[in-house]
């Protein structure tokens, strides 16, 4: 009898478990895929209301290198990077707190042959996966407007996956540490500014001396100065700093998370 | 009447209860986020407007076009957020209103006494912002912090028709729509950071439409001195209708659920 | 005497705190292939804590462990991928439907998508949820969400099933249908290990129990055993009526004390311990003593139960 065999052959533990995950919030979204798609309009919101509205107010920018870009093709990358940040923080705090401790979906999980390192880099396989389809949606729409100027742009999306990685790992190593939802607050304390201040909406320049050091140790800063290189194409060897600095942000992140997960989970 | 008043008062009391436990919370996002936009746009955004030339804008500082209209801004979204998951917090996940009209609270009260409570949060939080604004040098003239029961009115406005909506869902993924399609949208395009007529004429109309438009300009038309007693009279009376509507809408949602 | 049989989980000297507080102190025991083995006890006792050790995902602060011959530290994927875990709340996953809920689950599993799907059919039809398919799981009842948790554990065909709880919150008709399901599990070879604090769950489902009482084993063996063991054959109920106070009880069962070889004193009765359950009413009578009401019967394991666990909330 097959039941028979299927209990002398046992399951065979696979690696990369983390898939199986990513296809459980596939199986969700699938249905709710209105709520899914919905996600990419507000950066869209952002870069329209930017570009038609307050881009007449500002004119033109003169970067430092002497080149003058409308200030609509100088926000658009950094709309891009705030929203992949936006979406990955989104995606690895509020969410995975609530399935951590409220839908308890992690404890049905660990009693299967999955371990914490599978939910965590499931998690993260799926804030990515996701927020590479709203980055790739974006950047055909700054093509349209006509705000991208180089062929570098075609690494743009791959940033905006680095970005992304580089806040899931923080944030859901941050949410392992978060005791209740007023935490969150601190997450927003967190965000908001590197959002409005990290030369997103006009160059570091502008900041003196100390305050412009401390906007350019800010992650999103990282993700900002890539994504505006490859949309303008002032590209160099520096960017690879800033990239280093967001995988090793990344990687630290999930390594701290599937560690706490495993403690707090199995206990 | 006299009882609704003192039934509502009974369900803020309940709220303000809840409230003086949770209030630190919303600090955040109820003054330092306003702050900051605040902060960025009007001041840092502001200098590269300001040296480009403000005539788009009648002649003002960034800084004071933008003020009153954040402001406004700040009030619907401390509104929209405490009509959308505390509500459904109420009818679905602990159901305290169920044991509310368990007592002689009738729908409608818990109705009043939960507009009372926003109207609380509103207006508090909004006369901070206006402090800062203040401080900041974002108002004009003196009468701009008429602004305060503008952003209160807005608050009102849009509270009540969001309430009604919060109980038809059966779970808070409509919330996220309201944000992203109403909230977001309106705060990017009802005038506060730039003036509508730039808009494409449709978005324009669509502008007009908004409740957050008619607080943006009322509010910013105060503090800047260019009031047009006309204009004026239909902003609020257009909001007013927001209001009343939007109440009348949210008693009848909440009634059918409560007890239809 | 030589042992024929497969322990599938052997624990020697087991223990587990949590910070100061030790909720396992030690304890033996071995689960035999193909046995149903229940863990008694109030709230406290250390059942859950033991069952979370077992089901390898929770390390052991002290003892040995061996689960289908394996070490939980080394080895827990693999022997988790042969259990089946029936937790006490029901950790389904609330955002997706009930059928999703069981082909999901084998997925983590690492079956195939095929055989998910066939599976959790079976499983629908075997626990009665066919009909709700496609229903998300916030709209089930209690018991529904009970028997797919039941199902949800099925789904890897395991070698051996955790039950904690299992009927706990359930109304007596959802508890008889579990009761049944669980019955035919085990008729069909499977080895179930639940934790519960309702007599007659454990009377009806174990072969062989333990009781624990404050991170120990209190005693061992099968529910007839335990009640030879640890009460007499038959009980007699004497009461006295409502004007009767629990000190006049107390003079009261002085005078038949010599009649039972134990006696319990409740504000409301007198429960005599006996083998012969008339007799000691005949006896009473002849005292001169008139109880308003008399019930003989046979001992439960709740006799068992409140004889060794006492009747303090422990909570």
């Amino acid at each position: 009898m097959a039941t028979i065999a299927a209990r002398v052959v046992p399951v065979p533990v696979r690696l990369g478990g983390g898939r199986h995950i990513v296809e459980r919030n596939f199986l969700l979204y699938r249905r709710s895929w209105v709520v899914f798609l919905s996600g990419f309009f507000e950066p869209v919101f952002y870069l329209l209301s930017i570009g038609i509205g307050v881009a007449h107010l500002v004119g033109d920018f003169t970067l430092s290198d002497g080149t003058k870009i409308a200030y609509a093709a100088f926000v658009a990358p950094a709309m891009l990077a705030s929203s992949a940040m936006n979406g990955a923080i989104f995606d690895s705090t509020y969410n995975i707190f609530f399935r951590m401790k409220y839908a308890k979906l992690y404890d049905s999980m660990l009693a299967t042959p999955l371990r914490p390192w599978d939910v965590a880099t499931g998690e993260v396989t799926w804030a990515l996966l996701r927020g590479a389809i709203y980055s790739a949606m974006f950047i055909v729409v700054m093509l349209i407007m006509g705000l991208i100027s180089s062929w570098w742009a075609l690494l743009a999306l791959p940033a905006s996956v680095l970005i992304g990685f580089a806040f899931a790992g923080a944030g859901m190593a941050l949410t392992t540490f978060m005791r209740s939802w007023q935490d969150f607050e601190f997450v927003q304390l967190a965000i908001m500014p590197m959002f409005l201040f990290s030369a997103t909406f006009y160059p570091v320049e502008t900041y003196p001396g100390a305050i412009r050091w401390l906007v350019e140790i800010t992650p999103l800063y990282q993700g900002v100065v890539l994504e505006r290189a490859f949309s303008t194409g002032n590209v160099g060897w520096f960017l690879l700093i800033h990239a280093l600095y967001l995988a090793a942000m990344g990687t630290l992140g999930m390594y701290v998370a599937s560690r706490r997960l495993g403690k707090l989970l199995l206990k | 009447m006299a009882l609704a008043v003192e039934n509502g008062r009974r369900m803020f009391d309940y709220w303000l209860t809840v409230y003086k436990r949770t209030w630190k919370g919303t600090m955040i996002s109820s003054f330092l986020l306003p702050m900051l936009y605040l902060a960025a746009m009007g001041i840092g955004l502001g200098s590269f407007v300001d040296s480009n030339g403000t005539g788009a804008l009648g002649g003002v500082s960034y800084l004071q076009f933008i003020a009153p209209g954040l402001l406004a801004s700040t009030a619907l979204q401390i509104a929209v957020g405490e009509a959308t998951y505390p509500v459904m917090s109420g009818l679905k996940w602990q159901k305290f209103y169920h044991s509310m009209i368990a007592t002689p609270l009738r729908p409608a009260d818990v109705v009043y006494g939960q507009l009372g409570f926003i109207a609380f949060r509103v207006f508090t939080s909004c006369a901070v912002f206006l402090v800062i604004i203040t401080l900041f040098g974002g108002l004009k003239s003196p009468l701009g912090v008429l602004g305060l029961p503008v952003a209160l009115l807005v608050g009102m406005a849009v509270a009540g028709p969001i309430a009604a909506y919060a109980t038809i869902l059966d779970n808070d993924s409509g919330f996220a729509m309201v944000f992203r399609f109403g909230v977001v949208p309106a705060f990017l395009f009802s005038g506060a950071f730039f003036p509508v007529s730039q808009l494409p004429d449709w978005i324009e109309w669509l502008a007009y439409v908004s409740p957050l438009w008619h607080a943006v300009d009322l509010s910013r038309n105060l503090s800047l001195g260019t009031v047009n007693p006309l204009l004026a009279l239909g902003n609020l009376a257009y909001l007013l209708t927001w209001f009343l509507v939007g109440t009348w809408l949210a008693v009848r949602g909440f009634t059918k659920k409560l007890i239809g | 005497m030589s042992d024929q049989r497969e322990s599938l989980v052997h624990v020697r000297g087991l223990r587990k705190s949590y910070g100061d507080f030790e909720a396992v102190r030690g304890i033996d025991l071995d689960v035999w292939r193909g046995e149903a083995f229940g863990f008694l006890g109030p709230n406290g006792a250390g059942k859950s804590s033991t069952m979370r050790m077992i089901g390898a995902v929770s390390p052991v602060s002290g003892g040995t462990l061996k689960i289908l011959g394996l070490d939980p530290a080394a080895d827990g994927p693999a022997i988790r991928a042969r259990l089946g875990v029936c937790p006490q709340d029901d950790t389904l996953d609330t955002e997706l439907t009930v059928r999703e809920n069981l082909t999901i689950y084998g997925r983590y599993f690492g079956l195939s998508r095929a055989e998910c799907r066939e599976r959790a059919d079976e499983l629908l039809e075997f626990v009665a949820l066919t009909e709700k398919a496609k229903v998300k799981v916030d709209e089930l009842s209690g018991g529904m969400k009970r028997r797919l948790t039941i199902a949800r554990s099925l789904v890897s065909k395991p070698d051996l099933l955790l039950l904690d709880e299992p009927t706990t919150g359930l109304d007596p008709q959802a508890r008889h249908l579990l009761w049944d399901k669980l019955f035919r599990l085990k008729q069909a070879g499977v080895t179930l290990i639940i934790t519960t604090h309702y007599m007659d769950e454990a009377e009806q489902l174990c072969d062989r129990l333990v009781v624990m009482d404050g991170g120990l084993i209190a005693a061992e063996g099968s529910p007839a055993d335990l009640i030879r063991d640890y009460s007499t054959r038959e009980v007699t109920e004497l009461r006295f009526g409502p004007d009767v106070m629990l000190a006049d009880h107390d003079a009261l069962a002085g005078k038949v004390e010599d009649l039972a070889q134990r006696i319990e004193v409740l504000p409301d009765r007198l429960l005599l311990y006996t083998d012969d359950g008339e007799h000691a009413v005949a006896q009473v009578h002849e005292r001169g003593l008139q109880p308003a009401a008399v019930l003989v019967r046979r001992s439960t394991l709740e006799d068992v139960f409140l004889r060794l666990t006492g009747r303090t909330l422990v909570d």
